[in-house]
């Protein structure tokens, strides 16, 4: 089999094995949900209910006027008992709407469009706006926009992220296993948004049912096409998979758009599919719960606002075990200073990470070895940030092209003298955004 | 609300491969010429040898401690210097001007650049230098079998004929390390075993020790000497294996370090056929360690999605 790939990277120990054969258990709604106002790139909301309002479950409950955004949902029925601000999981504190769950799961009136293919692709995207569906494959860059590239280029290729190159993840593995249907129906209505004939969807061969699965279910369609990946760290990047099965670089700067491409996470797709058709806003998310902290590692359906101390009491935690609690994967998640946050749109794992795993070591001197160059997939030279960022040399951080960076941790991964190289390109692409606004 | 946990950013695991891990590598790769070393030339290739590690150790505590930084003699690097010094020279050096060299490669070498990562030289070739321009003669005398004699290339060198220089066939000779040489470099087999393992470790770019030997190789026979004789002769093997491959004085990456790899595969060869030295690897690769700032500015990665200019 001709596996896809790309240049550089990184392989860690992948850890799926832990959850890649438990099904999608659905976890009850909580008591009480936690609706963070912001939940993707953007701007925060405005919540549109008040405290003693009754809520339906879909009800839109908070919207913005802001280009970049995408409305929040309740994700149960009952009555809204405060607006708070509160700690959420992205970092720093949010109006968060607090909503006492009455059991009923009492829908609102929900609008669909079930006849898509003859529908204009304007109310297509109103709609996928109005259901709050965001990229779900970690960024959580509002899908309305995603697919609405500029004019002046031509998209002629969709491209399917089913890669989820994160060691631990299996949401997107069981959610292509389980429903793959409902993954190929959303890429059919984004192709039909998009106006393009193919779509390609990268999956990791480490996970041949999924590979298999949706080979299944994509069968007759002749547009679109499964191709395996090679096993290889962030081969889920947006310029990786379009390299890895395209063979297209997207040049410095620039978005894939500019080789005629847009790319979508797979369960992006169901949730296109769901909203479009079925009428449901993005109110629940499918969560890996794994590290050799939790007694029962598993992939969990949760209602967005579940509390993350909900979940890891469900799965169970060696709470005296864990070195670092991360939403996401351990290569770009965010690590958490507290279980009381909740479930957002963008959660896609929630990792109690032991010692043993995190492997924390004393950084040493940089030995030039030159391994995080061999790893980084965008060219760049990352042990260099180091060391310009240690004598504030910022603007010299742009010229190695600090920008390009995306972030995705290999070189960090691979130091053998743990070089402080994240930091050092976080707080470096921070200055080189004030340093450009001004 | 619980307790607050950890925070830091991704990644949050990470490779468990350390500085310790690629060091503790090198030294095991370096075990087989010391074996073969203490073959040929006896228990005193194994004193020297550790009493040049013994040396740069204790010269590395003291200037961390001087230097207010944390003792990390234990790293390995220290290690290294001191074997690599000890491969350097003769088997019949003094003691004292072991202990002199060693103790000038950590201080000369790296230490006073700032410590490991910081050096721009190979530190054992700085106090091999550094012994060769103070006490020349007795850096160039070699004994095998209580005889003093000429090494193999030296013999080539002044037109004399190989077997002069041992008993035997030279070629399994210089493979083995049964000739007049120092006490590391002699052993072409050993050393290739040691970097064989470096190889397989991931420690070690082949490119770059097969670069340096057959450049010279071609080298040899372009200028009309025996090309096997010359690859196995002398340090090749063990700069190639294990000093050319140094990380920190060494370009980072690939590119540079075939460019690299060439120019001291070209500077041995200039060397050894038009040059004043019998030998040239230490001094090629400490020319070439001083080119590496150039080289790495000009062999840069490619951006991806780079604009061609």
């Amino acid at each position: 089999m001709k596996l896809f790939t790309f240049k550089g990277g990184v392989h860690p120990s992948e850890n799926k094995v832990q959850t890649e054969n438990e099904a999608i258990q659905t976890f009850d709604a909580p008591k009480m949900v936690h609706v963070a106002l912001l939940q993707h790139i953007g701007a925060p909301l405005n919540a549109l209910v008040k405290p003693g309002d009754r809520v339906l479950k879909g009800q839109k409950i908070a919207d913005s006027e802001a280009f970049m955004s995408a409305p929040v949902h309740s994700p149960v029925s009952g009555v809204v008992k405060k607006i708070e601000f509160l700690p959420f999981p992205l970092s720093g504190k949010v109006n968060t709407i607090i909503i006492e769950n009455d059991g009923e799961e009492e829908l609102a009136e929900l609008k669909t469009i079930k006849d898509w293919k003859s529908a204009p692709k304007e109310d297509l995207l109103a709609m996928i706006r109005e259901k709050g569906i965001v990229g779900v494959g970690g960024a959580c860059f509002p899908t309305h926009i995603k697919l609405n590239p500029p004019k002046d280029v031509t998209i002629d290729t969709l491209v399917m992220n089913g890669a989820e190159c994160e060691p631990y993840l299996n949401a997107d593995n069981r959610l292509m296993l389980e429903d793959p249907k409902s993954i190929i129906e959303g890429i059919k209505i984004i192709m039909h948004i998009l106006g393009v004939k193919n779509a390609k969807i990268g999956i990791e061969n480490n996970k041949p049912e999924a590979i298999a699965s949706m080979i299944k279910a994509s069968e007759g369609d002749n547009g679109i096409e499964v191709c395996p990946l090679k096993t290889q760290y962030p081969q889920g990047g947006e310029k990786q998979l379009i390299k890895a099965i395209l063979d297209r670089e997207v040049p410095s700067g620039k978005l894939p758009s500019a080789v005629g491409v847009v790319v979508q996470n797979t369960a992006t797709a169901a949730l296109v599919y769901d909203g479009i058709v079925n009428g449901m806003p993005l109110i629940e998310k499918v969560v890996t719960i794994s590290g050799k902290a939790i007694k029962k590692p598993m992939n969990l359906k949760v209602r967005i606002g579940t509390m993350f101390k909900d979940m890891l009491d469900y799965a169970g935690v060696e709470r005296e075990e864990v070195d670092k609690l991360v939403m996401g994967g351990p290569m770009m998640g965010m690590a958490q200073h507290t279980e009381d946050v909740p479930v957002v749109k963008g959660t896609s794992g929630l990792l109690a990470l032991t010692t043993a795993e995190t492997n924390p070591c004393k950084a040493k001197n940089c030995i030039l070895c030159g391994k995080c160059i061999g790893a980084c997939p965008m060219g760049l030279e990352p042990l260099m940030y180091a060391k310009l960022a240690k004598f504030n040399q910022w603007e010299e951080m742009g010229k190695y092209k600090l920008m390009d960076c995306i972030s995705c941790g290999s070189c960090a991964y691979i130091c053998p003298s743990n070089r402080p190289l994240t930091e050092a390109i976080n707080i470096g692409k921070a200055k080189l955004r004030t340093m450009a606004r001004k | 609300m619980a307790k607050l946990l950890k925070m830091g950013p991704s990644p949050h695991v990470r490779t468990s491969e350390t500085v310790e891990k690629v060091m503790y590598d090198v030294i095991i790769a370096l075990l087989p010429a010391l074996l073969m070393a203490v073959y040929v030339f006896g228990i005193q290739a194994l004193t020297t040898t550790l009493i040049a590690v013994g040396t740069c150790m204790a010269t590395e505590g003291i200037m961390q401690k001087i230097m207010g930084k944390d003792i990390e003699v234990k790293d390995g690097s220290a290690v290294i210097t001191g074997i690599l010094f000890a491969f350097v020279v003769p088997v019949t050096m003094a003691y004292w001007i072991i202990i002199v060299g060693s103790a000038v490669s950590i201080l000369l070498g790296k230490m006073l650049f700032g410590g490991l990562g910081h050096n721009i030289f190979n530190p054992a070739l700085v106090g091999r230098a550094f012994v060769q321009a103070s006490w020349p003669v007795a850096i160039t005398t070699f004994v095998l079998d209580g005889q003093a004699g000429p090494t193999m290339l030296d013999a080539m060198k002044r037109g004399l004929d190989g077997t002069l220089v041992a008993a035997g066939n030279p070629y399994m000779n210089a493979l083995l390390g049964k000739m007049g040489g120092c006490i590391g470099e002699t052993s072409a087999l050993g050393l290739l075993l040691g970097g064989a393992y470096l190889i397989y470790k991931g420690q070690v770019n082949w490119k770059v020790p097969a670069i340096i030997i057959g450049t010279v190789g071609v080298g040899a026979f372009l200028f009309g000497g025996d090309p096997i004789m010359h690859m196995l002769s002398g340090g090749l093997f063990l700069g190639a294996f294990f000093m050319a491959t140094d990380m920190v004085t060494s370009p980072y990456t690939e590119k540079g370090q075939m460019i690299f790899a060439f120019g001291i595969g070209a500077l041995v060869t200039l060397i050894r056929f038009k040059g004043g030295y019998p030998e040239g690897m230490a001094y090629s690769i400490l020319i070439m360690n001083g080119v590496v700032p150039l080289i790495n500015k000009y062999t840069k990665p490619k951006l991806f999605g780079g604009v061609a200019k």
